[in-house]
């Protein structure tokens, strides 16, 4: 790539420094090519959602560990993060991302496993990448509205590496289950062991997790309510459900 | 934590409006500057807020994460937030985010005064 090349890159179109790193503006998710094994639902023809259209209490939660005595920079950290994601969640939970990877714009299926050995399954969409950090927006029916952000940055001559989450939760059913406590235990649990592992493999084991939680607004956005008809916890379920019906219409038609 | 380069003026447009005139970056780091300067715009009573992005010059998702906060926190004391200034790639932005459907966006500070 040319210098003048390079240059308009890095000051996109619009001539402005982080052009580039951000996605464009779509009204509703595009799922691409997916592996035979991902459960596809609840990503493809939803709406992208900020905190704003969630309902529940909006939460800012904020999770850090020190890759103290690594000398990574955040710089390696993040395109390590970016290039193995998926490998880096806790068992039994799976991340189908674009094999052009962590990019704006690219839209991922997750397939999170929920009490009961069922699979909830929903996706992200990366509305926006740089060289330190990323961020995912979640689609209509995700456990709850809103960004999350993995960034890594120098404090103390020492990398750190953090995932911010600015939410609500997207439904009163969702709500329920933060309030009753099971909800942000499954969401601590998750990120905690996400960047532990984040972490190993850097080299840094037996380094605590940090977390602060900020209530940003206390209020629930009752107009929000009916989120709930895209629950994609619900949906899954009943995909789930369906899936013996599924596989006998399968065998009639294969006679027939 | 590096250091945030950004500046933030508050100024009286006229009773019950204040605008804050936003140089710089607007990233996760801007976050003292961003709410020192919402204290000040709300000291005497505002009830709009304003803010000029006509000398945006960066912003991270970070950033737009501040600007949700400080929206709850106006909204939490009855306040209108307003944007002007936004290039058309800022404009871009805050429809991603969806931003937009909580701060109106003008093209210019005279529309945003007349609106508030």
């Amino acid at each position: 790539m040319s210098n003048s090349q390079e240059q308009e890159k890095t000051q996109g179109s619009a001539g402005s420094r982080d052009a580039a790193y951000w996605a464009s503006s779509v009204d509703r998710m595009d799922v691409g090519q997916l592996p035979p094994d991902a459960i596809n639902l609840n990503v493809h023809g939803r709406q992208p959602l900020s905190p704003l259209q969630g309902f529940g209490q909006m939460w800012q939660k904020t999770y850090s560990i020190r890759l103290s005595g690594a000398s990574a920079s955040p710089t390696d950290v993040i395109r390590t993060w970016k290039q193995h994601f998926p490998e880096f969640w806790p068992e039994g939970n799976r991340f189908y991302g674009p094999l052009t990877g962590i990019a704006p714009g690219e839209v991922a299926v997750l397939n999170v496993a929920v009490p009961g050995g069922l699979k909830l399954s929903t996706g992200v969409r990366v509305i926006y990448a740089d060289d330190e950090s990323f961020t995912f927006m979640t689609p209509e029916g995700h456990m709850f509205a809103g960004w999350i952000t993995f960034s890594a940055f120098e404090e103390a001559d020492e990398t750190t590496i953090q995932v911010q989450a600015l939410i609500r939760a997207n439904d009163p059913l969702y709500e329920a289950s933060f309030r009753l406590g099971f909800g942000h235990k499954a969401e601590d649990t998750f990120w905690h062991a996400t960047l532990e592992n984040l972490a190993a493999r850097f080299g840094v084991n037996g380094v605590a997790v940090t977390q602060q939680n900020v209530c940003v607004d206390p209020r629930v956005q009752w107009s929000e309510a009916k989120n709930i008809w895209y629950n994609a916890g619900i949906r899954s379920t009943l995909y789930m459900i369906g899936a013996p019906l599924r596989w006998l219409m399968g065998k009639g038609r294969r006679k027939q | 934590m590096p250091q945030a380069n950004v500046t933030m003026q508050v100024r009286s447009a006229k009773p019950q409006v204040s605008i804050i005139d936003i140089q710089g970056e607007v990233t996760g780091f801007a976050e003292n500057a961003l709410m020192d300067a919402y204290t000040q715009a709300t000291a005497g009573g505002a009830n709009a807020i304003l803010l000029n992005f006509n000398d945006l010059e960066y912003m991270n998702s970070s950033g737009i994460g501040l600007l949700v906060t400080l929206l709850i926190r106006a909204q939490r004391q009855g306040q209108r937030l307003m944007a002007y200034g936004l290039s058309d790639h800022y404009q871009q932005i805050f429809e991603l985010t969806r931003l937009n459907d909580a701060i109106t966006m003008y093209n210019n500070e005279d529309d945003a005064l007349n609106a508030a």
